[in-house]
Protein backbone atom coordinates (compact mmCIF):
# COMPACT_ATOMS: atom_id res chain seq x y z
CA UNK A 1 0.00 0.00 0.00
CA UNK A 2 1.33 3.40 -0.91
CA UNK A 3 2.04 5.61 2.09
CA UNK A 4 0.20 8.41 0.31
CA UNK A 5 -3.07 6.56 0.81
CA UNK A 6 -2.44 6.37 4.56
CA UNK A 7 -2.40 10.15 4.75
CA UNK A 8 -5.75 11.52 5.79
CA UNK A 9 -6.71 14.98 7.01
CA UNK A 10 -7.96 16.88 10.01
CA UNK A 11 -11.58 15.93 9.29
CA UNK A 12 -10.74 12.44 10.54
CA UNK A 13 -9.48 13.89 13.84
CA UNK A 14 -12.77 15.71 14.49
CA UNK A 15 -13.97 13.10 16.97
CA UNK A 16 -10.86 12.90 19.14
CA UNK A 17 -10.58 16.69 19.09
CA UNK A 18 -14.06 16.85 20.58
CA UNK A 19 -12.63 14.96 23.56
CA UNK A 20 -10.44 18.01 24.14
CA UNK A 21 -12.61 20.90 23.00
CA UNK A 22 -16.28 21.66 23.59
CA UNK A 23 -16.86 22.73 19.98
CA UNK A 24 -16.02 21.34 16.58
CA UNK A 25 -12.39 22.05 15.79
CA UNK A 26 -12.20 21.02 12.13
CA UNK A 27 -13.46 24.44 11.02
CA UNK A 28 -11.15 26.28 13.45
CA UNK A 29 -8.26 28.17 11.87
CA UNK A 30 -4.84 27.13 13.11
CA UNK A 31 -1.57 28.98 12.57
CA UNK A 32 1.49 26.75 12.19
CA UNK A 33 4.28 27.54 14.65
CA UNK A 34 6.79 26.41 12.03
CA UNK A 35 5.94 28.54 8.99
CA UNK A 36 3.05 30.77 10.03
CA UNK A 37 0.63 29.33 7.47
CA UNK A 38 -2.98 29.59 8.59
CA UNK A 39 -5.79 27.27 7.56
CA UNK A 40 -8.67 25.14 8.80
CA UNK A 41 -7.68 22.27 11.10
CA UNK A 42 -9.55 20.02 8.61
CA UNK A 43 -6.86 20.72 6.01
CA UNK A 44 -3.97 19.55 8.19
CA UNK A 45 -2.54 16.24 7.05
CA UNK A 46 -3.25 13.36 9.40
CA UNK A 47 -0.91 10.46 9.88
CA UNK A 48 -2.29 7.74 12.11
CA UNK A 49 -0.24 5.20 13.97
CA UNK A 50 -0.95 2.48 16.50
CA UNK A 51 -1.38 4.71 19.51
CA UNK A 52 -2.54 8.02 18.13
CA UNK A 53 -2.32 10.61 15.42
CA UNK A 54 -0.07 13.37 14.16
CA UNK A 55 -1.51 16.34 12.28
CA UNK A 56 1.06 18.05 10.06
CA UNK A 57 1.09 21.43 8.36
CA UNK A 58 0.27 20.97 4.64
CA UNK A 59 2.67 23.80 3.79
CA UNK A 60 5.85 22.93 5.73
CA UNK A 61 5.17 19.48 7.23
CA UNK A 62 5.72 20.65 10.82
CA UNK A 63 3.91 18.40 13.31
CA UNK A 64 1.22 20.81 14.46
CA UNK A 65 -0.70 18.59 16.83
CA UNK A 66 0.11 15.21 18.33
CA UNK A 67 -2.35 13.06 20.23
CA UNK A 68 -1.36 9.78 21.85
CA UNK A 69 -3.71 7.58 23.82
CA UNK A 70 -2.27 5.34 26.51
CA UNK A 71 -4.07 3.50 29.26
CA UNK A 72 -6.06 6.09 31.15
CA UNK A 73 -4.32 9.01 29.47
CA UNK A 74 -4.81 11.20 26.43
CA UNK A 75 -1.45 12.91 25.82
CA UNK A 76 -1.58 16.03 23.66
CA UNK A 77 1.26 18.09 22.20
CA UNK A 78 -0.02 21.39 20.79
CA UNK A 79 3.38 23.07 20.51
CA UNK A 80 3.12 23.22 16.70
CA UNK A 81 0.10 25.52 16.88
CA UNK A 82 0.92 29.16 17.41
CA UNK A 83 -2.67 30.38 17.36
CA UNK A 84 -6.14 28.92 17.11
CA UNK A 85 -9.17 30.87 15.95
CA UNK A 86 -12.38 29.03 16.75
CA UNK A 87 -15.73 29.97 15.20
CA UNK A 88 -17.96 30.54 18.19
CA UNK A 89 -21.50 29.25 18.22
CA UNK A 90 -22.06 30.90 21.58
CA UNK A 91 -23.06 34.57 21.61
CA UNK A 92 -21.40 36.86 24.10
CA UNK B 1 -29.80 39.23 29.08
CA UNK B 2 -31.97 36.22 29.56
CA UNK B 3 -31.33 35.34 25.96
CA UNK B 4 -27.61 35.47 26.55
CA UNK B 5 -28.03 33.03 29.41
CA UNK B 6 -30.14 30.87 27.14
CA UNK B 7 -27.37 30.86 24.54
CA UNK B 8 -24.77 29.80 27.07
CA UNK B 9 -27.00 26.90 28.05
CA UNK B 10 -26.90 25.92 24.38
CA UNK B 11 -23.17 25.12 24.62
CA UNK B 12 -22.69 21.97 22.56
CA UNK B 13 -22.90 18.91 24.76
CA UNK B 14 -19.91 16.68 25.19
CA UNK B 15 -19.58 14.18 22.40
CA UNK B 16 -20.42 10.91 24.13
CA UNK B 17 -20.28 7.38 22.86
CA UNK B 18 -23.72 5.83 22.68
CA UNK B 19 -25.31 2.67 21.35
CA UNK B 20 -27.39 3.06 18.20
CA UNK B 21 -29.61 0.29 16.94
CA UNK B 22 -29.66 -0.88 13.35
CA UNK B 23 -33.11 -0.32 11.87
CA UNK B 24 -32.48 -1.64 8.37
CA UNK B 25 -29.71 -2.68 6.01
CA UNK B 26 -29.67 -2.18 2.24
CA UNK B 27 -27.11 -3.59 -0.16
CA UNK B 28 -26.14 -0.70 -2.44
CA UNK B 29 -23.48 -2.41 -4.54
CA UNK B 30 -21.62 -5.72 -4.23
CA UNK B 31 -19.20 -3.94 -1.89
CA UNK B 32 -21.25 -1.28 -0.13
CA UNK B 33 -24.12 -1.44 2.30
CA UNK B 34 -26.30 1.22 3.91
CA UNK B 35 -27.15 0.94 7.59
CA UNK B 36 -30.06 2.99 8.86
CA UNK B 37 -29.60 3.67 12.56
CA UNK B 38 -31.81 4.82 15.37
CA UNK B 39 -29.63 6.96 17.63
CA UNK B 40 -31.21 7.67 21.02
CA UNK B 41 -29.54 11.02 21.69
CA UNK B 42 -29.14 12.71 18.32
CA UNK B 43 -29.06 16.49 18.09
CA UNK B 44 -29.40 16.50 14.30
CA UNK B 45 -26.62 16.79 11.77
CA UNK B 46 -25.38 18.83 8.82
CA UNK B 47 -24.79 17.45 5.33
CA UNK B 48 -21.17 16.32 5.07
CA UNK B 49 -20.65 15.33 8.70
CA UNK B 50 -19.54 11.92 9.90
CA UNK B 51 -19.69 9.69 12.95
CA UNK B 52 -17.02 7.68 14.70
CA UNK B 53 -18.04 4.07 15.10
CA UNK B 54 -16.25 1.53 17.28
CA UNK B 55 -16.32 -2.18 17.79
CA UNK B 56 -15.18 -3.73 21.04
CA UNK B 57 -14.11 -7.37 21.12
CA UNK B 58 -14.76 -9.58 24.12
CA UNK B 59 -11.13 -9.25 25.16
CA UNK B 60 -11.46 -5.46 25.17
CA UNK B 61 -9.67 -4.84 21.87
CA UNK B 62 -11.20 -1.84 20.14
CA UNK B 63 -11.29 -0.80 16.51
CA UNK B 64 -12.63 2.61 15.56
CA UNK B 65 -13.45 4.11 12.15
CA UNK B 66 -15.18 7.19 10.80
CA UNK B 67 -18.19 6.89 8.47
CA UNK B 68 -19.94 9.71 6.67
CA UNK B 69 -23.64 10.28 7.06
CA UNK B 70 -25.57 9.71 3.83
CA UNK B 71 -28.99 10.92 4.94
CA UNK B 72 -30.18 14.51 4.76
CA UNK B 73 -30.65 16.34 8.06
CA UNK B 74 -34.44 16.46 7.54
CA UNK B 75 -34.70 12.71 6.93
CA UNK B 76 -35.14 12.08 10.63
CA UNK B 77 -32.74 9.15 10.75
CA UNK B 78 -29.06 8.47 10.39
CA UNK B 79 -27.95 6.44 7.38
CA UNK B 80 -24.34 5.35 6.93
CA UNK B 81 -23.07 3.72 3.76
CA UNK B 82 -20.09 1.49 4.41
CA UNK B 83 -17.75 0.15 1.76
CA UNK B 84 -16.38 -3.30 2.48
CA UNK B 85 -12.59 -3.38 2.55
CA UNK B 86 -11.52 -7.00 2.48
CA UNK B 87 -8.64 -6.70 4.94
CA UNK B 88 -10.47 -4.21 7.15
CA UNK B 89 -11.29 -4.75 10.80
CA UNK B 90 -14.62 -2.93 10.96
CA UNK B 91 -16.20 -2.73 7.51
CA UNK B 92 -16.49 -6.52 6.92
CA UNK B 93 -18.45 -6.75 10.16
CA UNK B 94 -20.72 -3.87 9.18
CA UNK B 95 -21.19 -5.19 5.63
CA UNK B 96 -21.50 -8.93 6.30
CA UNK B 97 -22.61 -9.51 9.86
CA UNK B 98 -24.69 -6.66 11.28
CA UNK B 99 -28.44 -7.19 11.12
CA UNK B 100 -31.48 -5.09 12.03
CA UNK B 101 -31.86 -5.02 15.80
CA UNK B 102 -28.12 -5.13 16.45
CA UNK B 103 -26.43 -2.33 18.36
CA UNK B 104 -23.36 -0.39 17.29
CA UNK B 105 -21.39 2.10 19.36
CA UNK B 106 -20.98 5.56 17.83
CA UNK B 107 -20.38 9.20 18.59
CA UNK B 108 -21.39 12.12 16.43
CA UNK B 109 -22.19 14.09 14.45
CA UNK B 110 -18.63 15.27 13.85
CA UNK B 111 -17.19 18.01 11.65
CA UNK B 112 -17.82 21.64 10.82
CA UNK B 113 -15.56 22.17 7.81
CA UNK B 114 -16.64 19.64 5.21
CA UNK B 115 -20.29 20.64 5.48
CA UNK B 116 -22.70 22.28 3.10
CA UNK B 117 -25.60 24.52 4.11
CA UNK B 118 -28.40 25.50 1.70
CA UNK B 119 -27.75 29.13 2.66
CA UNK B 120 -24.45 28.92 0.76
CA UNK B 121 -25.74 30.29 -2.52
CA UNK B 122 -24.01 29.67 -5.78
CA UNK B 123 -23.25 26.60 -7.84
CA UNK B 124 -22.34 23.41 -6.04
CA UNK B 125 -19.68 21.25 -7.66
CA UNK B 126 -19.21 17.82 -6.10
CA UNK B 127 -16.36 15.45 -6.97
CA UNK B 128 -16.48 11.92 -5.56
CA UNK B 129 -14.15 8.96 -5.78
CA UNK B 130 -15.63 5.60 -4.77
CA UNK B 131 -17.34 5.71 -1.40
CA UNK B 132 -16.44 9.40 -1.23
CA UNK B 133 -19.91 9.86 -2.70
CA UNK B 134 -21.48 9.29 0.73
CA UNK B 135 -21.18 12.75 2.36
CA UNK B 136 -21.87 14.37 -1.02
CA UNK B 137 -25.08 12.33 -1.26
CA UNK B 138 -26.23 13.93 2.00
CA UNK B 139 -25.72 17.32 0.31
CA UNK B 140 -27.61 16.23 -2.82
CA UNK B 141 -30.43 14.86 -0.69
CA UNK B 142 -30.62 18.01 1.40
CA UNK B 143 -30.75 20.16 -1.71
CA UNK B 144 -33.39 17.84 -3.15
CA UNK B 145 -35.65 18.51 -0.14
CA UNK B 146 -35.66 22.24 -0.87
CA UNK B 147 -38.37 23.95 -2.91
CA UNK B 148 -37.91 24.79 -6.58
CA UNK B 149 -36.95 28.41 -5.95
CA UNK B 150 -34.29 27.45 -3.43
CA UNK B 151 -32.94 24.76 -5.75
CA UNK B 152 -32.68 27.26 -8.59
CA UNK B 153 -30.25 29.25 -6.41
CA UNK B 154 -27.96 26.24 -6.21
CA UNK B 155 -27.37 24.45 -9.51
CA UNK B 156 -25.42 21.28 -8.80
CA UNK B 157 -23.03 19.08 -10.74
CA UNK B 158 -21.58 15.81 -9.57
CA UNK B 159 -18.50 14.22 -11.08
CA UNK B 160 -18.28 10.68 -9.72
CA UNK B 161 -15.35 8.37 -10.35
CA UNK B 162 -16.04 4.67 -9.75
CA UNK B 163 -14.23 1.51 -10.77
CA UNK B 164 -17.14 0.02 -12.70
CA UNK B 165 -20.80 0.85 -13.26
CA UNK B 166 -21.73 -1.80 -10.67
CA UNK B 167 -19.62 0.04 -8.10
CA UNK B 168 -21.64 3.26 -8.47
CA UNK B 169 -23.34 3.70 -5.10
CA UNK B 170 -26.88 5.22 -5.18
CA UNK B 171 -26.95 4.67 -8.96
CA UNK B 172 -30.73 4.56 -9.30
CA UNK B 173 -31.20 7.65 -7.12
CA UNK B 174 -28.54 9.55 -9.07
CA UNK B 175 -30.20 8.58 -12.36
CA UNK B 176 -33.51 9.88 -11.01
CA UNK B 177 -31.89 13.18 -10.01
CA UNK B 178 -30.39 13.51 -13.47
CA UNK B 179 -33.59 12.51 -15.28
CA UNK B 180 -35.56 15.06 -13.28
CA UNK B 181 -32.93 17.69 -14.17
CA UNK B 182 -32.32 18.18 -10.47
CA UNK B 183 -28.62 17.59 -10.82
CA UNK B 184 -26.09 17.08 -13.57
CA UNK B 185 -24.44 13.74 -12.95
CA UNK B 186 -21.25 12.80 -14.78
CA UNK B 187 -19.75 9.36 -14.21
CA UNK B 188 -16.26 8.25 -15.05
CA UNK B 189 -15.33 4.59 -14.84
CA UNK B 190 -11.69 3.83 -14.08
CA UNK B 191 -11.67 0.09 -14.76
CA UNK B 192 -14.30 -1.79 -16.72
CA UNK B 193 -16.92 0.02 -18.76
CA UNK B 194 -19.99 -1.81 -20.06
CA UNK B 195 -20.36 -2.35 -23.83
CA UNK B 196 -21.57 0.79 -25.53
CA UNK B 197 -20.48 3.03 -22.62
CA UNK B 198 -20.30 6.57 -23.97
CA UNK B 199 -19.22 8.30 -20.76
CA UNK B 200 -15.75 8.97 -19.42
CA UNK B 201 -13.54 5.94 -18.97
CA UNK B 202 -10.43 7.13 -17.17
CA UNK B 203 -9.27 8.76 -13.96
CA UNK B 204 -10.33 12.32 -13.29
CA UNK B 205 -7.88 14.63 -15.04
CA UNK B 206 -7.48 18.29 -15.90
CA UNK B 207 -9.36 18.08 -19.19
CA UNK B 208 -12.30 16.37 -17.52
CA UNK B 209 -12.44 18.93 -14.71
CA UNK B 210 -12.31 21.78 -17.20
CA UNK B 211 -15.17 20.23 -19.14
CA UNK B 212 -17.38 19.39 -16.16
CA UNK B 213 -16.77 22.12 -13.57
CA UNK B 214 -18.13 25.63 -13.72
CA UNK B 215 -15.49 28.23 -14.57
CA UNK B 216 -13.83 29.70 -11.49
CA UNK B 217 -15.47 33.05 -12.31
CA UNK B 218 -18.83 31.48 -11.34
CA UNK B 219 -17.33 30.87 -7.89
CA UNK B 220 -18.78 27.41 -7.29
CA UNK B 221 -18.56 25.85 -3.85
CA UNK B 222 -16.55 22.70 -4.41
CA UNK B 223 -16.52 19.56 -2.26
CA UNK B 224 -14.09 16.75 -3.07
CA UNK B 225 -14.20 13.43 -1.24
CA UNK B 226 -12.56 10.11 -1.93
CA UNK B 227 -9.22 8.34 -1.74
CA UNK B 228 -6.28 10.59 -0.82
CA UNK B 229 -4.67 10.41 -4.28
CA UNK B 230 -7.88 11.50 -6.04
CA UNK B 231 -8.66 14.25 -3.54
CA UNK B 232 -5.19 15.75 -3.70
CA UNK B 233 -4.90 15.64 -7.49
CA UNK B 234 -8.40 17.07 -8.02
CA UNK B 235 -7.89 19.86 -5.46
CA UNK B 236 -4.53 20.79 -6.99
CA UNK B 237 -5.97 20.84 -10.52
CA UNK B 238 -8.96 22.96 -9.49
CA UNK B 239 -6.68 25.54 -7.88
CA UNK B 240 -4.56 25.53 -11.04
CA UNK B 241 -7.77 26.17 -12.98
CA UNK B 242 -8.28 29.31 -10.94
CA UNK B 243 -10.61 28.18 -8.16
CA UNK B 244 -9.90 29.76 -4.79
CA UNK B 245 -8.38 27.15 -2.47
CA UNK B 246 -10.72 28.34 0.28
CA UNK B 247 -13.70 27.34 -1.85
CA UNK B 248 -12.40 23.84 -2.54
CA UNK B 249 -13.19 21.74 0.51
CA UNK B 250 -11.64 18.32 0.77
CA UNK B 251 -12.06 15.16 2.78
CA UNK B 252 -9.74 12.20 2.39
CA UNK B 253 -11.05 8.67 2.90
CA UNK B 254 -8.58 6.09 4.13
CA UNK B 255 -7.95 2.52 3.03
CA UNK B 256 -8.26 1.03 6.52
CA UNK B 257 -11.81 -0.15 6.87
Amino acid sequence: MQTEELRLDGNAAGGVLRELFVQDMTAALGTCAGCGATGPVATLLEYGHGMGIVLRCPTCDTPVLRIVRTTGLLRVDLSGIRFLSIPSTIDE
Amino acid sequence: MNEAIGESVATPPRLEWQVASVVSVTQETPRARTLVLAVPRWAGHRAGQHVDLRLVAEDGYQAQRSYSIASAPADGMVALTVERLDDGEVSPYLCDVVQPGDGVELRGPIGGYFVWEPAQRGPLFLVAGGSGIVPLMAMLRQRGRADVAARAQVPVRLLYSARTLDDVIYRAELEQLADASQAEVVLTLTRQAPPGWSGYHRRVDRTMLEAVSWPSSDEPNVYVCGPTSLVESVATLLVELGHAASRVRTERFGPTG
